[in-house]
């Protein structure tokens, strides 16, 4: 991570695909995520650990999206809805049958894969644009679908309540307890994604992405891995889905609607393509956007107009510079907020000799 | 009940048609962008919102004439589809798709923010300077507006068929479609075709802005229209002018159907619903549409 690294010769295929390359790297990371998982919890604030919680539960659903859009190349514009159907998933089986939390989100997570794979199924005959729209498609018609089948969004508003949940007799009810429960996952999330991309799913992925038709003449049977990269990221999907609503205590479709689809688009897209570490970066940078708009514009908008227009502008201004990111983002920097941090990286890592 | 009620299904089939006719005028703006430039407007829903803010805010705002309103409406996207084209999708040119694709989506959130920055987040009313009731034809009513922006379509689209099969700048726009090398190696200037099909979709969209802006009224909820396109497009073939107009009509029809048969059945909703079941359906059996070209593709 902030190593530097010197006379590093590699001589097996092992050791060059080795999540860590040098000792110190696997220190490193362990120092970082010991601040995140230990620290954090005890000396944040109710606040910032609320917002952390949101980052969380977006990182996973971006990592989901950067497997099937940065590694596999299928575009997908319905994370969203497939984190629907897990949240709905989950939340039915807790209200109805009162099932703990280590069935009900990986079920939730099952449920979305399934859907996932039936929504891939086209990806077989079409794909690039036509498979956008596919999925669009596929967005709207799950949305409308759970609007309108009482028997799953539990009728009143569409909405399930559910209650947080609880580890070994503790309810998880403080920010901190729900930010070490989620944190776990996305600790899974992460080391799952790394591992995966570096097996032979992984590496079919990144052939069909690259070129489809000429991974298909290697042997790579191509409709089986396009399924299962919609079916690994809308697993990832669902069981984000699924850990929103137990973390806001309902699930509600609106939580998922076109917007938060388009959302994580941008989290992987400013993020970097195929990239775990930009999927991060992604979702956090996404996820706080809106929050720092708020807060800067609270600061200082009121320079320029009254506290009632403000509270109008807020949601405009948030979609402009929202809008502006995406496209600046890919006229300038295609690879995103990973592509700076390996620059900076690299900056730093041959200074001062950098010639 | 005896059988089928015809009036009723009269009435659907009228709307239907009308309705479709309105979306094919959307839909021809994002088949011009495909066609000449091979990149898909995510957007077009959020440029006829944004015609509508510009003739509404003419209009209210500065007291224009509804006349001068629209001209300032076209004049308006004319130059806002250039400078786009400039700004944002040249600079892609080259890219894969999929840079394409988030582009216009991040210029539909730029769009629909920045028209309620710029004309303020509350409905406004267009005023046609024609009469409010509807016409009676037996049972069915044919409202003014509607009939206006199917006539508007129907004038375009045979415009712009013509335009395609026989103008030198038509067929230029189609070779440069075809395959921009050859193309430029035929001494076709081909970034001037890419800014006119811009162009030219934003006289479409602005004249789809003000016609459907004068039926549900301006706000930034108009940009929804946007999403009937893509069944319209996907029906009828992306690249076809033709198959706007089909696929509009398709659409139009399949979803008054749905609303008036289903609706009843499912409580609501259909409207929405049932174009992209089609649509679904149309991409798994046939995924060029009716009138697009099949694309061979090759290592």
């Amino acid at each position: 991570m902030f190593h530097r690294e010197a006379g590093v010769f590699k001589t097996s295929y092992g050791a060059d695909m080795a999540l860590y390359p040098l000792p110190i790297a696997k220190w490193g990371v362990a120092a970082f995520a010991g601040l995140f998982i230990a620290v954090a919890p005890l000396t944040f604030g109710e606040y910032y650990l609320s917002l952390l919680n949101l980052c969380l539960v977006a990182i996973i659903g971006a990592l989901g999206l950067n497997i099937l859009l940065g590694y596999t190349g299928q575009i997908s514009i319905g994370q969203g809805a497939f984190m629907s159907v897990g949240a709905y998933t989950a939340a039915n089986l807790i209200v109805r049958l009162g099932l703990p939390f280590w069935i009900t989100i990986p079920a939730g997570g099952l449920m979305a894969a399934l859907v996932g794979t039936l929504v891939g199924i086209p990806s077989l005959r079409i794909k690039g644009i036509y498979l956008a729209i596919a999925t669009l498609a596929a967005q709207l018609i799950i949305e409308w679908t759970i609007n309108h089948v009482t028997w799953i969004s539990g009728g009143m508003q569409s909405s399930i309540e559910i209650p947080r949940p609880s580890l070994f007799g503790i309810r998880l009810t403080t920010e901190a307890k729900i930010y070490v429960f989620l944190m776990f996952f996305v600790v899974l999330a992460i080391v799952a994604t790394l591992n995966l991309l570096r097996s032979r799913i992984g590496r079919a992925f990144i052939a069909i992405r690259d070129q489809d038709i000429a991974a298909e003449i290697i042997g790579i049977n191509i409709f089986r891995y396009k399924l299962y990269a919609f079916a690994i990221s809308s697993f990832y999907a669902g069981v984000a889905g699924a850990l929103e609503s137990y973390y806001l205590g309902i699930a509600n479709y609106e939580q998922f609607q076109l917007d938060v689809s388009i959302d994580y688009l941008a989290m992987v897209i400013i993020g970097g393509l195929g990239s775990v570490l930009g999927s991060i970066f992604g979702a956090v940078f996404v996820t706080l956007l809106p929050i720092a708009t708020r807060w800067g514009l609270q600061s200082f908008g009121h320079l320029f107009v009254s506290q009632a227009d403000l509270d109008n502008l807020i949601p405009s201004l948030r979609l402009v510079i929202f809008g502006g990111l995406i496209i600046f983002f890919l006229i300038v920097e295609p690879d995103g907020l990973a592509r700076l941090w390996r620059n900076i990286r690299n900056y730093f890592r041959v200074w001062p000799f950098s010639y | 009940m005896s059988g089928i009620d015809w009036q009723f299904t009269a009435v659907l089939l009228t709307n239907g048609v009308l309705i479709g006719l309105m979306y094919a005028l959307i839909a021809l703006g994002f088949v011009l962008i495909y066609k000449a430039t091979d990149a898909i407007n995510f957007a077009q829903g959020e440029f006829v919102m944004f015609a509508g803010f510009i003739a509404a805010g003419a209009a209210n705002m500065a007291g224009l004439s509804f006349w001068a309103a629209a001209a300032l409406a076209i004049v308006g996207m004319v130059a806002l589809a250039f400078g786009l084209e400039r700004v944002v999708l040249r600079p892609l040119i080259g890219r894969p798709i999929i840079a394409v694709v988030m582009a216009t989506i991040g210029l539909a959130a730029v769009l629909r923010g920045g028209a309620v920055l710029l004309f303020g987040a509350g409905t406004q009313a267009i005023a046609m300077p024609i009469r409010d009731t509807p016409f009676l034809v037996g049972p069915v009513m044919l409202p003014p507006v509607e009939l206006v922006g199917a006539g508007v379509s129907i004038v375009f689209l045979a415009a712009f068929t013509w335009f395609f099969l026989k103008s030198r700048i038509g067929i230029a726009m189609r070779a440069v479609a075809d395959n921009q090398q050859v193309a430029m190696a035929m001494g076709i200037n081909v970034r001037r075709y890419f800014a006119l099909a811009w162009a030219m979709a934003g006289v479409v969209s602005a004249l789809g802005g003000v016609v459907w802006g004068a039926m549900l009224g301006v706000d930034n909820q108009l940009a929804l229209v946007g999403l009937k396109v893509f069944p319209v497009v996907i029906l009828g073939g992306l690249d076809s002018v033709v198959g706007a107009v089909v696929g509009g009509l398709i659409v139009g029809v399949v979803e008054n159907l749905a609303a008036g048969y289903l609706d009843p059945f499912v409580g609501g909703g259909t409207k929405d619903f049932a174009p992209y079941v089609l649509m679904i359906a149309v991409l798994m059996v046939r995924p060029e549409g009716m009138f697009g070209r099949r694309r061979i593709e090759r290592v």
